[in-house]
């Protein structure tokens, strides 16, 4: 005999879900347009597409203290604010980069636009809540989806790709589950703040399950964040991806995922459990050494890239080691200033794609490419040049700013030893970035060069060029309302 | 007059950008009257200085981030006044001269663009804004260098780029450090180095922090060991690149010991003078002999501008009036000398495109003008009285002898070797036979020449032989800080070295 459970609609808090509704609807949207009206313009639903992500992120914006929903699997806190305007934001200026000048593949299809908002509800999933289930669930939607799109792209390296990348992630989704239920095991739940309480107690028995669970943890994340050594697919994944999603795959799924190992890991560091510090610590320190050495002898651009942006990842990871609310909002920012960085670098990229393979076949952005692009283009060298420097860190640039606010954090929670291994790093990196900046500047153009540059602009490429390019520059007057931005959400849910 | 300042430092800027749009025939034209009107601007600087005051002027103070304390703090005293002066002057003059035509418009535009960043440094008052320009510095120099240089271009610009970038990120991890320091002694996020100045930092953390600024500041200067980036700049780099390389940007790291080390960590510059000195020494012998070894004028040129940057470390670390002071004078001197050095040398490399001495001589015959203004620059270099070379690199020597008369004997070896390979230098070209054909039918300095290097000879002169004007200034400021040290001191070395060279400033 079952017993009635009533559950009133109030308790249930279904505006809580409210975000994820609309992109979820309004990528059902645009699937039900197409069964009406074939063969409509791809400019419709990128539109289409912009204005959901602008109602989502007005209601996201209506934040007003954190909250739960739905039997406490949504958690609304500000930190899950900050990441949904992280991922929306980013995801309004990736989206018209499908307004290409040349014709592709996967944006002659309104799915790609369908899956890209169901991405996006993904993850909004992940960071809105702390329900391990519900995480994972988030996880595994945006990940199928982005798969999907990753093998629309419709060349022999993309569906390499897709399916390293679909293989690799279910690997990774194998160890999320298995640390989800070992946690279960010694804690009795899969809700996180659940777990702390369990573990800041000290009620957890054995240790060795418990580190067993942040063992695999540290595996999935690893794989989502691109930790060495869970980092083999990305740079197949980046040369297989278009320029524009190899770009949203460097921000948007990583912040999800950061914010994912800032929860759990904040667990574990707290409660003081030095097994896990100092694993995270070893981690951070070979994924930003490792990547930075294996960066300097890639010859295509792209490639470099994708080293760097598991090099990125590992350096804006020792704020979650930090763990101090100035270590959080300094990574919240550096990952603002990296996201403008990186669209403008790979939407140059993108700009600059070109059907055939001129230099050589293997590359579709080898560095020869762009040797001497400063006397036909000498504006577009020069933007490029300067999200070059931004990422190597050199001032006034956005992402040194994000830099120096997150070795301050590190040096004034005492770790100057990290933040010196940071720095020497930073310096490593320095070359990769300035080896595409001496071929565009300080190399002779090649004979067929002058087609290729700009190849595939369009106004909307051109525009949002532009405005990175304008933030990158200007990140100096945007700091101080990012940060006040960024701590009043951080300090409102208790980070 | 309340924002002359922050005009001088983004009117180059601003000007760089709106060069875009004239026409590559004009380029030249309107380089070198923008370097003109900010010449003039840095002398209407010097004019509203008030001479007597040591403390900062014309300082002007917007917050940029300030919940961590970093503010538009920008202001000079004695001290930068002259290099900001010095700037604007072979700015222009290296630009009257220019005499490349590839890509002539970049070029202009990325040394307007370069003005700005080290008018920049030495105004700063914060030390933020003071690294933003710091840092910001390398890279129109990496493209000067890369895009306009010999054969080995892209090796030497990298090279440069990567050492002093290095560098200058430990130096930050420095900076972020002692603000993370003056914190938690008084509570405020504070970037400003007027506030800093007033901290009293505990021994054992100024010898820690010392050595984090020290490495960024000796890899730009360069000190031995750390210089082996300047040859390979020096001689790839085009021209007007070795001009504001050795005039300039050298004195960056010199005026940062002059402007940070010092009156920040009194303690640890005395305790570290001995390991300083013996290094400059090392830096002044050695290589003022690898200097005499050279077959190449520009190389002898670049060697010779390492010794003497030797004799200005010196100078710093004498830690009395006289010695700073003159140091200081010393890198006005350099600047003007070493750049007119190098400006010489582009001349024939114009014409003949090698630098090789053995190519060369009989040329005072050939090029009399030519001939008689490389005297006068040379003489100056060795320190000559009457030039200005002579000033610094006597008062910073005098600093020096009354800490230890022994060493100061060794830094004058130093100069006796540099008298012998500018010498030698001198001879081989310009005098004997002439060991190459082409030498005979070559063209004395013409009109665009003789303007760039006239006006240094004249300054060479004029403050060889009536240095006050600007002596005057740099004391006051050089005094000022010295009382604060005095203040701060800490150990007994510290301040029985300051007191010893109190008494010997009133003795004087």
């Amino acid at each position: 005999m079952l017993q009635t459970i009533t559950i009133s609609l109030s308790s249930l808090n279904i505006s809580s879900l409210m975000p994820m509704i609309i992109v979820i609807f309004g990528g059902l949207g645009i699937l039900c347009i197409d069964l009406i009206k074939k063969d409509l313009s791809k400019s419709l639903y990128v539109m289409l597409s912009i204005l959901v992500l602008v109602i989502d992120l007005g209601v996201v914006l209506g934040f007003n203290g954190p909250s739960r929903g739905m039997f406490g699997m949504i958690l609304d806190d500000g930190i899950a604010v900050l990441g949904q305007i992280i991922i929306l934001v980013a995801s309004m200026l990736f989206i018209p980069l499908a307004l290409t000048s040349k014709r592709f593949h996967e944006y002659s299809h309104p799915e790609f636009f369908a899956l890209f908002l169901f991405m996006t509800a993904g993850f909004q999933f992940m960071v809105a809540s702390d329900n391990l289930m519900l995480i994972f669930i988030g996880l595994e939607t945006a990940s199928l989806s982005l798969y999907t799109i990753i093998a629309m792209h419709n060349l022999e390296k993309s569906f390499e790709a897709a399916i390293k990348y679909f293989t690799m992630g279910a690997l990774a989704a194998g160890f999320f589950v298995f640390s989800a239920l070992i946690l279960y095991a010694i804690t009795g739940s899969v809700e996180l703040h659940q777990i702390a309480k369990v573990v800041s107690a000290g009620e957890y028995g054995s240790i060795i399950p418990l580190l067993g669970a942040i063992a695999f943890m540290f595996a999935a994340l690893g794989f989502k964040l691109s930790f060495i050594p869970f980092h083999t697919w990305v740079p197949d994944v980046y040369e297989g991806a278009s320029a524009a999603t190899a770009g949203y795959i460097s921000i948007v799924p990583k912040i999800a995922g950061l914010i994912v190992a800032l929860r759990f890991f904040d667990i574990f560091i707290s409660a003081g459990i030095s097994w896990a510090y100092y694993v995270l610590y070893a981690m951070i320190i070979i994924t930003m050494t490792f990547s930075n050495i294996m960066a300097l002898v890639q010859k295509s651009v792209k490639r470099m890239l994708a080293y760097s942006s598991i090099s990125h990842a590992g350096f804006v990871m020792s704020a979650v080691l930090i763990n101090t609310t100035q270590a959080h909002n300094a990574l919240f920012l550096y990952w603002i200033m990296f996201t403008f960085t990186n669209l403008g670098a790979f939407a140059m990229l993108w700009i600059s794609r070109y059907k055939k393979s001129e230099f050589t076949a293997k590359y579709d952005h080898p560095y020869q490419k762009f040797a001497g692009m400063v006397t036909v283009k000498p504006v577009a060298a020069t933007i490029m040049a300067i999200f070059m420097l931004s990422l190597a860190g050199v001032p006034p640039f956005a992402l040194f700013w994000g830099k120096l606010y997150l070795l301050g954090a590190i040096i004034n929670s005492g770790n100057t030893f990290l933040a010196i291994l940071m720095v020497l790093n930073s310096a490593v990196a320095a070359y990769y970035y300035l080896k595409l900046i001496v071929y565009m500047f300080l190399k002779e153009p090649d004979s067929k060069a002058n087609i290729i540059y700009v190849k595939n602009a369009s106004t909307a490429l051109k525009t949002i060029v532009g405005f990175s390019a304008i933030v990158t520059i200007f990140a100096i007057f945007t700091i101080e309302p990012f940060l006040e931005m960024i701590s009043s959400y951080v300090v409102a849910s208790g980070f | 007059m309340d924002h002359l300042l922050s005009l001088i430092i983004f009117f180059p800027l601003f000007a760089g950008v709106l060069g875009f749009i004239v026409n590559k025939d004009s380029i030249k034209a309107y380089g070198i009257s923008i370097a003109t009107v900010e010449f003039l601007l840095s002398l209407a600087l010097w004019f509203n200085y008030n001479i007597h005051g040591a403390n900062f002027q014309f300082v002007e103070y917007y917050p940029l981030i300030s919940s961590y304390g970093i503010n538009y703090h920008i202001g000079i005293d004695g001290i930068s006044l002259f290099l900001i002066i010095l700037s604007t002057f072979m700015t222009m003059l290296s630009l009257i001269a220019l005499s490349v035509k590839k890509n002539i418009k970049n070029l202009v535009i990325t040394v307007l663009i370069l003005e700005m960043t080290l008018i920049g440094v030495f105004s700063a008052l914060d030390v933020i804004v003071f690294y933003l320009f710091w840092e910001f510095s390398l890279v129109p120099m990496l493209y000067i260098i890369g895009a306009w240089g010999g054969n080995l271009r892209i090796y030497a610009s990298i090279k440069f780029f990567l050492y002093t970038f290095a560098g200058s990120l430990i130096m930050l991890i420095g900076i972020l450090y002692l603000a993370d320091y003056f914190h938690q002694v008084t509570g405020i996020w504070t970037f400003s180095i007027t506030d800093w100045q007033l901290l009293v930092i505990p021994v054992h953390l100024q010898i820690l922090l010392f050595i984090a600024f020290f490495i960024g500041f000796a890899i730009k200067v360069p000190m031995f060991p750390f210089h082996t980036w300047l040859p390979y700049a020096h001689g790839q780099a085009p021209t007007i690149g070795s001009i504001i390389l050795a005039a300039v940007l050298l004195k960056m790291g010199t005026y940062g010991f002059v402007r940070f080390s010092l009156p920040l960590f009194p303690d640890a510059s005395v305790y570290f003078t001995p390991v300083i000195a013996i290094l400059a020494i090392i830096m002044i012998i050695y290589t003022a002999m690898v200097a005499f070894a050279q077959k190449d004028m520009k190389q002898v040129i670049a060697y010779s501008s390492i010794s003497h940057m030797g004799v200005i470390v010196l100078g710093t670390f004498a830690l009395n009036a006289i010695g700073i002071t003159g140091s200081i004078f010393f890198m006005l001197s350099h600047g003007v000398v070493s750049g007119a050095l190098f400006m010489l040398v582009g001349v024939i490399y114009d014409r003949r495109h090698t630098k090789l001495m053995s190519e060369f001589g009989g040329l005072a015959s050939v090029m009399p003008k030519y001939a008689v203004i490389f005297g006068i620059i040379m003489m100056a270099s060795v320190g000559l009285p009457l030039t200005m070379g002579f000033v610094g690199e006597f008062l910073s020597l005098a600093g020096f002898f009354k800490v230890s008369p022994v060493l100061t004997a060794f830094a004058g070896t130093g100069i006796i070797l540099g008298a012998i390979y500018m010498l030698n230098l001198y001879r081989e070209s310009f005098f004997g036979k002439s060991k190459n054909k082409e030498n005979e039918k070559l063209k004395d300095l013409n009109k665009n020449e003789l303007m760039a290097l006239i006006p240094m000879v004249l300054v060479v002169l004029w403050l060889g032989i009536y240095p006050k004007p600007v002596l005057t200034p740099i004391d006051n400021s050089v005094k000022k800080m010295l009382n604060l040290m005095r203040l701060k001191a800490q150990t007994q070395a510290t301040k029985d070295r300051l007191i010893l060279v109190k008494k010997v400033k009133e003795a004087k």
